[in-house]
């Protein structure tokens, strides 16, 4: 077995342990959403004890003060299941992280230079910041979206993506190949990260406004999960970090461009679309601090960021005419 | 956590519309409607709704061929769709980035930016020089808070010790007498924040008015050059040129460019690429006008920076050389002739024209197959882009070559409205088919075609052995250069950086305030209280305060 057989072998095994992952994660939400139901109904036999004994005494209600406004509503228990659920992504990652490296040493230079392997790389990040995150915030509550989305990218790879290793055409043989592509597939990882945090503030949002009824709730996870607010300043925190290193790849891209083409900006559809993320970013961060755009728009427009950055690595990379025709396919 | 809800459009206090705002509308009079309308352009929901419509703006321009990127794709498109196009070229859809209503978005949106930037900084730099704000009374009140009792000492002594400490750490302190008897030190830091996004808003600034000039003062030329040629740096040399709108050709440096040799190599080992090219040189030699030379090369992602311009390689392709006689034998044309590449094996195309010497005016339509293999339609196709076994093919037309009127012509095209075809397609005769170093008649008798053989060391090839000869340097080589010459791109590339330093300050450096309180109390302890307020995104305020708590304690000698 040659290195490169090594690699897409370990790239399968990584996406078993992702879909075991995805499987245990779901698990844990599901786990949740008993617990959550439990004290609904505990809370409701309370309540109507309560009334009674209001009606007898005129006692005070019993309501359940909440110190921190960040907490979730409903504290999960601790769950073996969330536990195997992180382990088997970590063997994920360490698989997935063979499959990257191993690549590389077979193609002898990194292994990001066409879009199975970007692909590869990508995904590697998106669980490597996941995973880095996971040990100062606990988001073990994103893990069927994080695994869920790495499985799906992977799966699209190397079944409709996969190319023999070939050597590099003089317009990539470059240092800036390193690093241009490295931090764009870092940012993206980022941006992942905080379009899962949106989605999940806009859905906490809308069940915030509902009220607070568990019994009403009906995805009742919802209720173990940090509030729409914390999500929101955890999804800005992803994305300014995302935004930080988009803005490099943009410069970085330029300099390139200037050293391979001859100039540094020039309209490409790949720029273009580089630069649409860009400016939707800027005004997310801006979004943020203007009245009446917090909340609720800001995170339609992380989505729409992420949307966009989606659709810059596929439908651009496949279907559009321009001068970064490295997809390989 | 979140950012205190005065921070919303802070530093614009002013530029919100405010309920007052609608009370005095009805009599604006035509200043207050002027300042009414400023006001709107520089607020934040403008910049924002500007901003996303700059994104969405420039989402036409990826769907559409654009002349500047990609100028045969929008003839091509023009073709495609004859009724879409003149309509979508009405509205500026081929020229998106330069057009009216992209142009007035992104200008709005930097207006409104100056606009937003000047009041800005002047309130920036009045909050540099103000004083840290009063201790409030009640600290306890604020989102982050810890107080601690010690037993001995004095108030006094206890703010000495924290005014140091946050000296120390970077804050800007004041010293304040509370009413009951305290003492406070009142500390700020982080306006480098607000000075970051200052210098961040006003480099967009620089990078958009450098970008708009330096287009003007540079300009671009490219330039074909056969093995063997020399480019001299002039306007006539030039293939194409386009200098900015300020550009004095007279500028230009005085240099001439000789492209001794140009290497190809192609991969050979790995099958699943056989044949790609892996490395393009341009072996060339400088030449200023003192006489002073030297040997550089140029590469795909290496140009030549020589003399103030920046020569890249974009391309290359064979260029056969062809020598025609008139009847009696004399030369009328010889010229290696640069053929477009026009697949992965360089199957090329090229065209020669011959206005003068022969009865007619002769053109002719050539391929070159570096490669040649014969499929079984009797067509040819090329297998492998190095020259194993070179085939010339031309198919020969006579007549007008629409050359005479002196109106500027493709080199690459040949327009054959007023020409009749003598060789191939439906003519009947075999179009002409040449090896390097081999002759043929043109049809008609009007003289002689020949595919020189370019190697020197070629011996005149027999017939019986043309299928084992060597042809490796049968063919020349030639390279195409893009010549360009900006004078501002060192200052794009200083806005840049300031773009991302700007950034990192601003979205990373936290702005707090922190106070710290001490209280003597009857008991004759000390009680010390801690309090921190964020500016802005800030998540490690709570951290930040603790530690400062710690730290201060063991100043003040507390057991660790
Ligand atoms: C070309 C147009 C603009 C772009 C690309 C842009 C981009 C950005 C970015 C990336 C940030 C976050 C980084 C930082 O704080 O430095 C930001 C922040 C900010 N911008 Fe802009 N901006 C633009 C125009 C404007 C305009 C017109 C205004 C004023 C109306 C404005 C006001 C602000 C303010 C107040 C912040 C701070 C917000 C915060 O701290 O979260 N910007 N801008």
């Amino acid at each position: 077995m040659d290195l490169n057989e090594l690699s897409v072998l370990s790239l399968w095994s990584a996406m078993a342990m992702y879909a075991l992952a995805f499987i245990a994660f779901a698990l844990d939400l599901a786990k949740r959403s008993a617990e959550v139901s439990a004290v609904g109904n505990e809370a409701a036999s309370a309540d109507a004890a309560s009334v009674s004994a209001t009606a007898t005494s005129g006692g005070g209600i019993a309501t359940l003060a909440r110190a921190d406004i960040d907490a979730p509503q409903v504290e999960p228990k601790r769950s073996a299941v969330l536990r195997v659920a992180v382990a088997l992504t970590v063997l994920g990652f360490l698989l997935q992280l063979t499959a990257t490296v191993t690549r590389g040493v077979a193609a002898e230079r990194v292994p990001w230079a066409n879009m199975y392997e970007f692909a590869m790389t990508g995904t590697l990040l998106i669980i490597a910041v996941y995973l880095a995150v996971l040990v100062r915030v606990d988001l073990r509550f994103l893990g069927t979206f994080i695994t869920g989305l790495v499985l799906v990218l992977l799966g699209i790879a190397a079944v409709n993506f996969y190319v023999e290793v070939v050597p590099l055409p003089p317009a990539l043989q470059s240092a800036w190949l390193i690093i241009h592509v490295f931090v764009a597939s870092l940012a993206t990882a980022f941006f992942a990260l905080g379009f899962a945090l949106s989605v999940l503030q806009l859905v906490q949002h809308r069940r915030q406004l509902i009220g607070m009824d568990l019994q009403r709730l009906k995805l009742k996870f919802l209720a173990t999960l940090p509030s729409a607010e914390r999500l929101e300043n955890l999804a800005y925190r992803t994305n300014i970090v995302a935004f930080i290193l988009w803005t490099f790849t943009l410069i970085a891209g330029a300099i390139w461009a200037e050293r391979a083409w001859g100039r540094y900006w020039g309209w490409d559809t790949k720029e273009v679309w580089t630069f649409i993320i860009w400016v939707i970013y800027a005004g997310y961060i801006h979004a943020r601090a203007t009245r009446g755009w917090r909340g609720s728009r800001s995170a339609w427009l992380s989505i729409i960021g992420f949307t966009a950055v989606m659709f810059n690595f596929s439908v651009v990379n496949l279907f559009f005419k321009g001068l970064h025709a490295y997809s390989g396919l | 956590m979140s950012r205190p809800s005065d921070y919303v459009d802070a530093g614009a206090p002013q530029r919100e519309e405010s309920p007052r705002g609608d009370i005095t509308q009805p009599k604006l009079g035509f200043v207050g409607t002027l300042r009414f309308v400023w006001r709107q352009l520089t607020s934040m929901r403008t910049a924002l709704l500007l901003l996303l419509l700059l994104a969405i703006a420039a989402v036409p321009g990826s769907l559409v061929p654009q002349r500047s990127s990609d100028p045969n794709g929008v003839i091509q498109y023009f073709s495609d769709n004859p009724s879409l196009a003149p309509v979508l070229d009405n509205i500026q859809m081929f020229d998106v980035y330069g057009s009216v209503w992209f142009s007035s978005i992104y200008l709005l949106l930097f207006v409104s930016l100056i606009g937003c930037v000047i009041p800005r900084t002047k309130h920036h730099f009045q909050a540099m020089r103000a004083r840290p704000p009063r201790t409030p009374a009640r600290l306890e009140r604020l989102g982050v808070h810890r107080d601690i009792t010690l037993e001995g000492g004095d108030a006094g002594t206890a703010i000495e010790s924290a005014h140091a400490l946050l000296k120390k750490s970077g804050y800007r302190t004041e010293l304040y007498q509370g009413r009951n008897g305290d003492v406070s030190v009142s500390a700020e830091r982080g306006y480098l924040r607000e000075t970051g996004n200052l210098v961040f808003h006003s480099a967009l600034v620089g990078m958009l008015v450098t970008v708009a000039v330096g287009g003007g003062l540079g300009y671009a030329g490219q330039r074909v050059v056969v093995e063997g040629q020399t480019f001299v740096n002039t306007l006539l040399d030039y293939n194409s040129f386009n200098p900015g709108r300020f550009f004095n050709p007279d500028t230009l440096a005085p240099y001439a460019l000789s492209l001794d040799s140009f290497d190809v190599e192609y991969e050979q080992q790995n099958l699943e690429a056989y044949g790609q090219p892996v490395d393009f040189t341009a072996n060339v030699t400088t030449r200023l006008p003192g006489g002073e030379t030297e040997e550089r090369s140029i590469k795909v992602n290496d140009p030549l920076r020589f003399e103030g311009t920046d020569v890249f390689l974009l391309g290359n392709g064979y260029a056969p050389t062809i020598t025609v006689r008139d009847p009696d034998g004399n030369v009328v044309f010889t010229d290696s002739v640069p053929f477009l590449p026009q697949d992965a094996n360089l199957t090329s195309l090229g065209v020669i024209k011959i206005p003068d010497g022969l009865e007619q005016q002769i053109g002719m339509i050539g391929f070159l197959y570096p490669t040649a293999y014969e499929l079984e339609t009797g067509a040819y196709t090329s297998t492998y882009p190095d020259l194993v076994f070179p085939v010339l093919t031309l198919n020969v037309y006579s007549g007008d070559l629409g050359i005479n009127d002196g109106a500027p012509k493709s080199v690459y095209s040949l327009t054959i409205d007023d020409m009749t075809q003598l060789t191939g397609g439906d003519t009947g005769v075999d179009s002409i088919e040449l090896l390097p170093g081999q002759s043929q008649d043109l049809p008609g008798g009007q003289g002689t075609i020949t595919f020189e053989n370019a190697d020197p060391d070629a011996a005149t090839t027999a017939d019986d052995d043309v299928a084992t000869a060597d042809y490796a340097d049968s063919v020349p080589r030639f390279a195409s250069f893009d010549v360009h010459h900006d004078p501002t791109q060192g200052w794009v590339l200083t806005f840049a950086i300031l773009i991302l330093g700007g950034l990192l300050t601003s979205l990373f450096v936290p702005r707090r305030r922190v106070w710290i309180k001490a209280t003597d109390t009857a008991e004759g302890t000390v009680r010390v209280e801690y309090a921190g307020l964020a500016r802005g995104e800030d998540p490690g305020l709570a951290e930040a305060v603790d530690a400062i708590a710690y730290r201060h304690g063991t100043a003040l000698g507390l057991p660790r």
